[in-house]
Formats: structure tokens, sequence, C-alpha cells
């Protein structure tokens, strides 16, 4: 069903800064809504315990963000779900905001889209997730025990995973696409130093292939240009994370990591448009920080917008 | 032995079966509170008043009343949690493996239970 409305403010994104920022827009009294994609939570969600939260002793990932969730709805801040990121068109004093069919405006938008974790994009990766191909050493190791198996990746997680799953696969073969390592040298060293675990360095995955479950990978060879398939039970992919701005990348600055760049209001290259959360520059990312920064952006976002009520 | 949503939860043998008897259309996802598999509990919680037609519960893939999904011939082969099944008048109609989106679980939602 088309939907179309104006808003005070709109929050894209609904994770810790999202919410944050729904929060305290909406006990400003301001209308806000907040365009969530995928569930409102974001990466916390994960998060098996939050221990260092202040004022909360330990609550899970999962608990904080439905308590935040409840409390930003209790104010009075809507909350849609989107399946894909929406467009935003910048026109001054209001933004449109372009979910699909449906079309909001609002003086100002904050960007809380955080971050999610890189997959390879290729072919056969959809296929055979949960089939052979998993993202979780934790969750998935015990199905490939006594199997041989591929890990992907060459960073800290990468290697710390390909350690855990020796323990169930009969063979971990870590396959990266450099001929070194970015992870911290302890970890290396665990890895060279465990039997089990074997490396093809300077190569990419171009192919998952098999009939009901995974079977083989094609396997490029970077250096000569090779292609050779290798027999596998499963594989998994730790390949970090990438900020979710590509969607913003003509509109505001970006720096080369696809990192928002903000000002000290948390604002972005275009005025009116505030950025918050895992989906900016910044060196360290934690929930508190998120939660930060979003305070900052709404504090800022409430501030214009009731200038700009007070103008009409 | 529960996790810790705020889905209904089966936790044995008896309940599962009770479930799927007694509601036409059921969705369990079966598994632990990790990455792969809280956002697809996360993705029902939200779900759960657009979809009245259909009941939502999760079960804990540890526990040993489990195993009615755990050794259910549709999860032959999963190598990936959560498993989550999908009961249309108490008969599997489609199992997944690993973690979905809301777009992947609400196309089967629409596709084997109608749409809301």
């Amino acid at each position: 069903m088309e939907q179309s409305g104006k808003y005070d403010v709109i929050v894209i994104g609904g994770g810790p800064a999202g919410l944050t920022a729904g929060i305290y827009l909406s006990r400003a009294r301001l209308s806000t809504l907040i365009l969530n994609i995928g569930v409102a939570g974001g990466q916390m969600i994960l998060t098996h315990e939050i221990a260092n939260y202040p004022g909360i002793e330990s609550i899970s990932g999962y608990k904080l963000a439905s308590t935040m969730k409840q409390q930003a709805l209790s104010f009075g801040a809507t909350i849609k779900t989107i399946s894909n990121p929406p467009q935003i068109i910048d026109k001054g004093d209001y933004k449109i905001v372009q979910a699909g069919e449906n079309s909001f405006s609002a003086h100002s938008v904050i960007l809380a889209t955080g971050g999610s974790p890189r997959m390879l994009g290729v072919m056969g990766e959809q296929q055979f997730k949960g089939l052979g191909i998993s993202y979780c050493a934790t969750c998935d190791g015990e199905f490939f025990t006594g199997k041989n198996i591929v890990v992907v990746g060459g960073g800290n997680s990468a290697l710390e995973e390909a350690v855990s799953l020796s323990r169930f696969a009969e063979t971990v073969t870590i396959v990266h696409q450099f001929d070194h390592f970015q992870a911290f040298p302890a970890y290396i060293d665990e890895a060279k130093n465990n039997p089990k675990i074997k490396f093809i360095m300077e190569t990419e995955i171009r192919e998952f292939a098999g009939s009901d479950k995974l079977e083989k990978v094609l396997l490029h060879n970077r250096k000569n240009d090779s292609e050779e398939w290798l027999n596998i039970d499963g594989a998994f992919i730790f390949i970090g994370y990438q900020p979710n701005n590509m969607f913003v990348k003509d509109l505001i600055t970006l720096n080369d990591r696809e990192e928002i760049i903000v000002n000290e209001d948390m604002e972005t290259s275009v005025k009116g448009i505030y950025a918050a959360g895992d989906n900016i520059a910044k060196k360290y990312r934690q929930v508190t920080t998120a939660v930060g920064e979003a305070t900052i952006a709404a504090l800022a976002a409430a501030a214009r917008t009731w200038e700009l009520k007070k103008k009409n | 032995m529960t996790l810790d949503t705020n889905l209904t939860h089966v936790e044995t043998a008896s309940d599962w079966q009770k479930i799927i008897s007694e509601n036409e259309n059921v969705m369990i996802t079966c598994g632990r509170m990790g990455p792969m598999c809280i956002p697809v509990y996360a993705v029902m919680e939200e779900l759960e008043s657009e979809y009245a037609h259909v009941k939502f519960a999760d079960m804990l893939f540890d526990s040993p009343e489990s195993h009615v999904i755990r050794n259910a011939p549709e999860t032959r082969g999963f190598m990936g949690l959560p498993f989550v099944m999908y009961y249309k008048n108490g008969k599997v109609v489609k199992a997944v493996s690993s973690i979905q989106t809301e777009e992947q679980v609400k196309s089967v939602l629409d596709e084997y239970f109608g749409k809301p």
C-alpha cells in the first residue's frame, strides 16, 4: 500500500543510533519517522551480553534493542520497515525520502544505517547459505566435524575462527586474496602452528558449486591468473564489515572506506542531513558511541527543525 | 530451557505436536541466541502482529526435545543454524537453513500461508 507523509525529522536506520535519535526527537515533540531496513536493533541484537552500558549491569543486545524500540514508540515515534535503502532528495529546507512507492518529507534527516557483514557476492553464495556456506563458526562449526572446509579472509576474525574451526574440521584451508594477512601477529602464528590449517594465498573464490549442498569452490589465483576447482564440504566467510552508505554516495561526502564524514554536530556535507553510528568515519564502534553521536545528531536536527518551523 | 525472545517457546516434543496440530499455519525457528539466529527471531517478532493468521514460535536447538526438528527428514543436509520450519495443517511445507532476511521470510509466508 502506497504511503506518504510529512514529518519533522526522518531517521533512516533502527539500530542503537537510530532508536536513540527517535527517542530524543519524539520526546522533544517533533514528529519523527524511523525508517528501518531489516530488524530494529541493528548489529546490537547480535551481542550476547552488553556489560558496559552505563546504568545497566548486564543485558543482552536483543533485550536492549527491544527496550530502546519500545521507548521510542512510547514517546510517539513512528517506526516503519522498508525493504531497500531509500532515495533522498535534497530540497534545501526540506528533504524528500522515497522508499519504494512511499514518499515522505522532513526538514531534517538522520542517517543511522550502521554496517553489515561483507559477502563475497559470487555465484552460488546465496544458494548454498546454510547448506555448506556459513558466516558464524560458533553457530555452525559442529556441522563440519571431520569435514574439509575453507575459511575466506585474512583479518583477525578469519584467522581466529579458522583456529576455532580446526577443533571440528579435518582440514581448514584459509583462502586469502593478498600475499600477507591483516590479522594480529599472534593470530597468524597460532594459525600457522596449527597442523590442520593450510593456506592458499593471493587467491579469490569465484564460484561455489554443488548439488544439494556445497561440494566445491572455484579458486582464482591472482598472481598467475589461473583457475582450479577445490573439492570441499564447507566454506566460512569472514571478510569484514561495510558501512551501509552506498545509497547516499552521490549525495553526501564519503571517505575512501565509504564512511560518512560529519562535523561536530554530526552534520554531513549536506545541510540538514546528519549521520550517527557505525556508518560514520570514526575510530571506535560501540553501542555507547552510537548512542552519543545520535544524541548530538538529534539535538542538532531538532534545533534546525524548530528554526525552520518558526520561519514557515 | 528457552530462548531469550518474546516469541512463544516450544519446550518439549509434545508442545511442538500441540502447536502444529492446533494452528493451521506455523513458523518455528529452532536455534540458539547466536548471530545467525537472532535476526530471524527479530523478523518473526516484527511480523507477528501483521501475520495474525500465522503462529510464530521458537525452540532451543540444544534442547534434547528439539530432535523433532533436528531429525526431521526436511532438515537432512542442513549445515547452518537456525533451522526454520513452516507447517501447514501439521505438515512441513518448507524448511530453510541459516539466516533469513525479512523479505525472504515474508516471501515464504505469503507463498504458503497467504498474504495478510
